[in-house]
């Protein structure tokens, strides 16, 4: 397979980045797309350049440390995978791929195609948790019967793994699949219920500081998730969030 | 930085969003409503008897107050969203394929709003500027078969002119993709998102961004083609 | 330096952990204050005892490679989660975890930690639960349990197949809730290169900032590695890219002891190598073999057939096909443990049988179970006389509603549809047993250095049962080092600040810098992957599922050749003091060069078969795995003399009090 790759090079966090062209040859359609990757920085090495950075780990769709925005879309063309899924055989022969950063103010560019996503750890921070330490003596896990269904909708938003594909479709640039995901898994669990106001206003109020944009129910994210986490997840923060704000004591 | 107040976080401005334009849409009933009366086709003796009260009755009158600022409200808010929402993503794709995942008038809801509101600047100017005796008044339009002013007759002196009724198709146009993304997006942007209803609310959204837009455009073209008189 | 005391306490097994815990010493809160504790990793065992640390008062520092701490690689684990509740009443218990545990390791564990491990198991699900875990349910609400990797008993939590993920979430949540509090400051992006050893105590680390390169200090009163496991220095495994052994190596070559490092544990479900671009190998979840059933072909002709492409799987007759599981094992068939599923499919492709291109892959079909799922079904739906059209279709909804996400997994990847070709799967390296040595306060031989998860020699011994990783990381991140760390730290309570300013960070720092100049400074022609390629194939060849003396001794040679080429002709682009990745691969590389043949050294003194490792020359006449317990019954520590080849091994004798030594059966 021939391909042409229009890549975005940026040297570092406040130089100005440019696409550039790179040919590239002798690819095998059983190859994931980081592997292509991988055989054009193998080239670019031996010719003296430097390789494009990109982020990666698990190569198996679950850490959530690829990103790529591929041909106009994150994680490329397929649904429900992320880029280190993504296999050579989607595309054919003679194609151009652009390949581009996820795009927002809240992840600066630190290198070419890798971003600093620390927001996502702040928003974290700011409620991502049920305050329970470790404890010594503990309570029994079966002590507190959970309905299937609820353990089953806060599963589904659980499966989140943090990718930032959502704010990278978002038009706006609204993280607001990721933070619905987070709130709504706690608040469908008993065990998440008595902080759950102080966690939507906390973490709200996070993710605005860190400069994302507002969710206007555009649907992008939740296309583009390779978790499929849905919107209703989103519409179930919206209902936290206005309770905890009318409610709120202070 | 947080962002406090009237406009508080993101959702707040969601809220207000959501809650002004389901007003907007609560008025769309009633304008529509009196307006089709022009469809009794009686030289707008029942459409004149309407905006009479409408013009004139206390209670409409407060309200009338209560809708400005409510669309006021709603295009502050959608400017302020729009303008932190451009910023927040300083560097453009150098290519995108937005279409494969959300819809066009979605994405365009600003754009869309911007339209709405250059046409209501000239349909107010065309129709209640005068009515309300801001500038001019009815009285050049002569009364109707029952003695009334006569909104109807500046009506058809308006449509006689193909510009304007162009401009009122288009204006229309706008706002049902407006309303095709608004209505649905107003409930769930409260919360109100349920399997079981979602079908529904996305349903009526739909006929309501038909309907309305639909029955509002075929005014001035039937006026201007003399199907009412 | 002789192999410290590994302080295993007195007392009957069932009560050791709990006497020991009441006779450590304490630090009390307003001291803890004054301590701190550098965690290295952030996976389930790092971010537990961060957080856990943390929560009780000591000042944390915590340091992952990847871009957060949410990413690190236990996150990918899918099946499970083990621990002896009893909840389906099937008679489990601590004793019955604690025995497969150390059977299914084959005696090479120290049976006191094991019997630790199986102890603190049901707390762990107690503290996820509490944490918001989202644990399966059944349709009362309660846990389910599953039955996983051919145990007796269910007793296996799981969260559909992405266990690992939920479990590492919820202590990533922990960790962050401290990270909020100030309690533990993060350093994502951040690669520990030394370890900072002072007056004999493990004091601080050196870490470079992976962002700008920048080279730092940090002093703690304990450091702690939580940094998994090594299998990356076969180039391919299913560990994520940057998984590595750096931090453990350079703790190593400090002073602390490896154990048992050729204790590779290989799994026998992933899918098969494609070709020589593949950059890592992925799992397919050991729950496929509850349905699947695996097979080669009979006849020699016929594996040619396939391997050429002239034939496909399904063209192959019912009686050509040899279930070679089900012949050889008739008890367990495909259930048996992973060690024996894996030694098996590599028996068959080295006798030629494979299925594939490579011929290095074996069948794991689901048509029969299809079959058998369809018939039942359609009694349920009272369907009379089904045709075969009808019993496929519904039997193909059943195995899509168990296995769905897994075949399409597999599909994406193979692009071939395993609903109407059999899938296609061979071995894989998948974990690491062996690790720096630590005592039964998980203390390695360095003081105030701690050893947790998978990075440790551990409690598996030279074979880990499923869903026991996941287990182990988590015990030893909530509740074992919350109490033993106290008692070295209690000496501690009038240190104050660790300065960073002196000889010995001097030195570390200065070691640190020297290496990445040396390593930026070669310019030669080749990048590091392809160093890592040939290790990684010697390493696969010679020192993976089957070893015997010859193939070691060769290995051990080529090894040095490769680490001799790398220092001379590796190309690292770019500049030092910049994110630079290649530098990052370079420094891994370079600890793997040296770990390999330190791991073949290892395998090369242990000459018997054990675990997951088939010593050739040691088996029965059967052709079966022969473990050699009046020789072997030890721990193998090693200690870094000042270059690979000149590595000292210390033994720990493993005593048995609980157990008596027996030999596997599967038959």
């Amino acid at each position: 397979m021939k391909l042409t790759l229009k890549i975005w090079r940026q040297a570092g966090p406040d130089a100005k980045g440019a696409m550039v062209d790179y040919p590239i040859d002798g690819i095998s359609e059983d190859m994931s797309f980081l592997e292509m990757l991988d055989v054009l920085n193998d080239k670019l090495i031996r010719e003296g350049q430097d390789p494009v950075a990109f982020d990666h780990d698990c190569r198996e769709g679950i850490c959530g440390m690829c990103s790529l925005y591929i041909n106009g879309r994150p994680h490329g063309p397929e649904r429900h995978i992320t880029t280190c899924q993504l296999h050579m055989r989607k595309f054919k022969d003679g194609d151009t791929i652009y390949v581009e950063p996820w795009r927002s103010a809240a992840f600066p560019v630190i290198k070419d195609l890798a971003v600093d996503r620390g927001a996502f750890d702040r928003i974290q921070a700011a409620g991502g948790f049920v305050s329970v330490n470790t404890m010594g003596n503990l309570v029994d896990a079966n002590a507190l019967p959970v309905p299937k269904a609820h353990s089953d909708k806060a599963f589904d938003a659980a499966a989140c793994i943090g990718c930032g594909a959502c704010v990278a479709a978002c038009p706006n640039g609204s993280a607001m699949l990721f933070v619905s995901a987070k709130v709504s898994q706690y608040a469908l669990l008993p065990q998440g219920r008595p902080e759950a106001k102080e966690r939507a206003l906390n973490m709200v109020e996070q993710m605005d500081a860190e400069g994302f944009g507002n969710c206007t129910n555009i649907g992008a994210c939740s296309i583009e998730c390779p978790k499929d986490i849905s919107l209703e997840n989103i519409a179930r923060l919206n209902r936290e969030y206005l309770v905890a704000e009318m409610t709120k004591e202070s | 930085m947080a962002r406090q107040g009237l406009f508080g976080s993101s959702l707040i401005k969601k809220y207000w969003m959501a809650l002004t334009g389901l007003f907007l849409i609560s008025f769309l009933v009633v304008h529509a409503a009196v307006n089709a009366m022009i469809y009794f086709n009686d030289g707008g003796v029942t459409f004149n008897k309407w905006a009479h009260f409408m013009g004139t009755n206390l209670i409409i009158r407060t309200m009338e107050i209560v809708l400005f600022l409510g669309l006021i409200l709603h295009v502050v808010d959608g400017i302020i969203l729009t303008r932190q929402n451009r910023a927040a993503r300083p560097t453009r794709y150098a290519y995108s394929q937005p279409n494969a995942n959300s819809k066009w008038y979605s994405r365009s809801m600003a754009i869309l709003g911007i339209l709405i509101l250059l046409f209501l600047i000239v349909h107010l100017w065309h129709f209640w500027v005068p009515s309300r005796h801001i500038v001019g008044s009815l009285e050049p339009y002569g009364v109707d078969a029952a003695g009334q002013d006569n909104l109807f007759a500046l009506m058809q002196l308006v449509f006689s002119n193909p510009v304007p009724v162009v401009i009122y198709v288009l204006g229309c146009f706008a706002l049902f993709w407006h309303l095709l993304h608004g209505f649905k997006s107003a409930f769930q942007s409260l919360g109100l998102n349920h399997r079981r209803y979602n079908g529904l609310i996305a349903g009526v959204g739909t006929a309501f961004s038909i309907i309305v837009p639909v029955l509002f455009a075929s005014m001035p073209v039937s006026m201007y083609l003399g199907l009412v008189k | 330096m002789s192999i410290p005391d590994s302080k295993v306490p007195e007392g009957p097994i069932e009560k050791k952990w709990t006497l020991h815990k009441e006779h450590l010493r304490l630090v009390n809160p307003a001291n803890k204050r004054r301590i701190d504790v550098i965690v290295v990793g952030t996976g389930l065992a790092g971010a537990s005892a961060a957080a856990s640390l943390a929560e009780m008062g000591y000042n944390v520092k915590s340091f992952c490679f990847q871009d957060s701490a949410r990413r690190a690689h236990s996150i990918a684990a899918q099946g499970g989660i083990n621990a002896a509740k009893n909840y389906p009443n099937d008679g489990d218990s601590v004793y019955r975890l604690f025995y497969d545990t150390l059977k299914g390791g084959d005696y090479r564990a120290r049976e006191a930690n094991t019997w630790r491990l199986a102890e603190v198991s049901a707390n762990i699900i107690d503290q996820c639960v509490a944490q918001g875990v989202p644990f399966a349910r059944d349709y009362g609400g309660l846990l389910d349990n599953r039955s996983f990797g051919g145990a007796q008993v269910s007793r296996t939590f799981y969260a559909r197949g992405q266990t690992g993920q939920q479990l590492l979430l919820g202590a990533y949540s922990a960790l962050m809730r401290q990270v909020g509090k100030g309690k533990v400051k993060m350093y994502d992006r951040h690669e520990m290169l030394d370890l900072v050893v002072v007056g004999g105590k493990a004091r601080g680390i050196i870490a470079r900032n992976l962002v700008t390169g920048k080279i730092e200090r940090h002093g703690a009163h304990a450091v702690l590695l939580c940094t998994g496991g090594y299998g990356n220095v076969f180039f391919l495994s299913t560990n994520a890219m940057g998984s590595n052994v750096t931090a453990a190596w350079k703790a190593h070559k400090r002073g602390a002891f490896m154990a048992n490092p050729c204790y590779t544990q290989i799994h026998p479900t992933c899918i098969p190598v494609s070709g020589t671009h593949q950059s890592k190998l992925t799992l397919m979840s050991e729950s496929l073999r509850n349905d699947g059933r695996i097979w080669v072909p009979k006849k020699i002709e016929d594996a040619k057939a396939i391997q050429e492409g002239r034939k496909k799987g399904r063209d192959i007759a019912e009686e050509d096909r040899d279930y070679y599981l089900e012949r050889r094992y008739p008890a367990f068939g495909n259930l048996v443990p992973r060690d024996v599923a894996s030694r098996a499919a590599k028996e068959r492709c080295d006798a030629g049988f494979g299925v594939n291109r490579t011929g290095e892959a074996v069948f794991l079909d689901f048509a029969s179970a299809i079959e058998r799922y369809g018939k039942v079904e359609a009694n349920v739906h009272h369907i009379e006389n089904p045709s075969k059209e009808k019993i496929r279709e519904l039997g193909m909804k059943v195995v899509s509603a168990k296995y769905g996400n897994l075949f399409d997994m597999y599909e994406n990847i193979t692009g071939d549809n395993p609903y109407e070709h059999p899938m296609m799967i061979y071995p894989a390296v998948h974990y690491t047993m062996g690790g720096l040595w630590v005592d039964y306060n998980l203390m390695s031989s360095i003081p105030n250095m701690y050893v947790l998860g998978e990075a440790n020699f551990s409690d598996h011994g030279a074979n880990r049962l499923g869903a026991s990783a996941l287990m182990q990381g988590l015990a030893d991140g909530y509740f074992v080092i919350p109490y033993t760390i106290a008692d070295q730290l209690a000496d501690d309570i009038r240190t104050g600040p660790i300065p960073t300013n002196t000889p010995e960070f001097d030195e570390a720092e200065k070691n640190v810098r020297g290496r990445i100049d040396q390593l930026m400074n070669i310019k030669g022609t080749e990048p590091v992957d392809h160093f890592h390629r040939r290790l990684g194939k010697v390493m696969w060849d010679k020192c993976g599922m089957a070893r015997n003396d010859k193939g070691l001794r060769e290995a051990i040679e080529e090894i040095r050749k490769i680490r001799e080429d790398f220092w001379k002709n590796v190309r690292v682009p770019g500049k030092a003091d910049a994110f630079n990745q290649e530098l990052e691969k370079a420094g891994r590389v370079a600890d793997f060069l040296e770990l390999g043949e330190l791991m073949c050294m290892d395998a090369l003194h242990r000459s018997e078969s054990c675990g997951g490792h088939f010593r050739e020359e040691s088996q029965t006449e059967e052709g079966e795995a022969l473990r050699k317990d009046d020789q072997f019954a030890y721990v193998a520590a090693w200690e870094w003399k000042g270059d690979p080849g000149k590595e000292e091994m210390h033994k720990e004798i493993l005593k048995f009090e609980a157990l008596k030594l027996s030999q596997r059966s599967y038959k």
